[in-house]
């Protein structure tokens, strides 16, 4: 387990493993958003961080560990004074360094772009920091931040366009 | 063991109008209980309002599925307006631009009134 995420303080540590089957998000989900309520984040920044979870979940799932019911995602929560850091580990070898496409509706309505994958896009949107890394011998992470002193702006209607 | 909830699908006619109603889960699970549920509306149907107010928990899968619809509706000539999503979920929407093909209203006389007429 790593150290506080930000800053000198100790970090507080929660760790929990779930079954590599989708459904088992919502474990991970409602644990983070205990730990959020818990630290004074706002209802609207749980939520997103809620979403953020489950996205990442669910892709370690699927794709760290794609669907093997005899592995589990790993997810640690950091306390900090302000920040809340939460990593999701598989056993896989991570996305490598693919850039994370804005989705855009008209290509997908067209069916010019996969309706899916639309999971780290809303993942990077709706946390303060997130960062995908990977280890060669198998076995990668999302890392997702919240910090309590800043307020997310979320900019609307980013795939409207092209 | 199953661990998703899942997902119920309700229709309610009235004329041309069709109203689907969603509850549970809305996933990757979700398909027969989305684009089934859209593929089964009645021919004489021209205008569908989606209710997600007691819809639980909605991930980029089941919102993959709900851009299907819309995906369908639209080359079929049907209009949708929807309602009852929180506002994460409005805000969701609206970020990966779904509001393009379909409205958000806070309720049903909302939505309905969107449709004119």
């Amino acid at each position: 387990m790593s150290g506080a995420p930000t800053g000198t303080e100790q970090a507080v540590t929660t760790e929990l493993r779930v079954p590599s089957r989708l459904g088992f998000e919502k474990v991970a989900m409602s644990t983070a958003a205990t730990v959020a309520e818990m630290m004074g984040f706002s209802e609207d920044r749980v939520e997103d961080l809620k979403t953020a979870v489950a996205e990442a979940c669910i892709n370690a799932i699927e794709h760290g560990n794609r669907l093997d019911a005899s592995q589990t995602v790993l997810v640690i929560l950091s306390i900090a004074e302000n920040t809340l850091e939460v990593k999701i580990v598989d056993r896989g070898f991570g996305t490598g360094k693919k850039p994370i496409q804005t989705p855009n509706i008209d290509r997908k309505m067209h069916g010019e772009e996969e309706l899916r994958g639309m999971g780290m896009f809303l993942i990077k949107s709706l946390v303060d920091e997130a960062e995908w890394v990977s280890d060669k011998r198998g076995g990668s992470y999302a890392r997702l931040a919240i910090h309590l002193d800043r307020e997310k702006g979320v900019s609307d209607g980013a795939s409207d366009s092209n | 063991m199953e661990p998703q909830t899942q997902t119920k699908a309700k229709v309610e006619r009235s004329g041309s109008l069709a109203i689907l109603r969603f509850e549970g889960d809305v996933t990757s699970a979700s398909k027969e209980a989305v684009l089934g549920t859209y593929d089964k509306l009645a021919p004489e149907t021209k205008e569908i309002l989606l209710d997600f107010s007691k819809v639980q928990y909605l991930n980029s899968s089941g919102i993959a599925l709900v851009i299907q619809l819309l995906m369908e509706a639209n080359k079929s000539g049907h209009k949708v307006q929807t309602f009852g999503l929180t506002p994460h979920f409005q805000k969701v929407f609206t970020m990966l631009g779904l509001t393009k093909y379909t409205s958000l209203h806070p309720n049903e006389l909302a939505a309905k009134a969107a449709f004119g007429g």
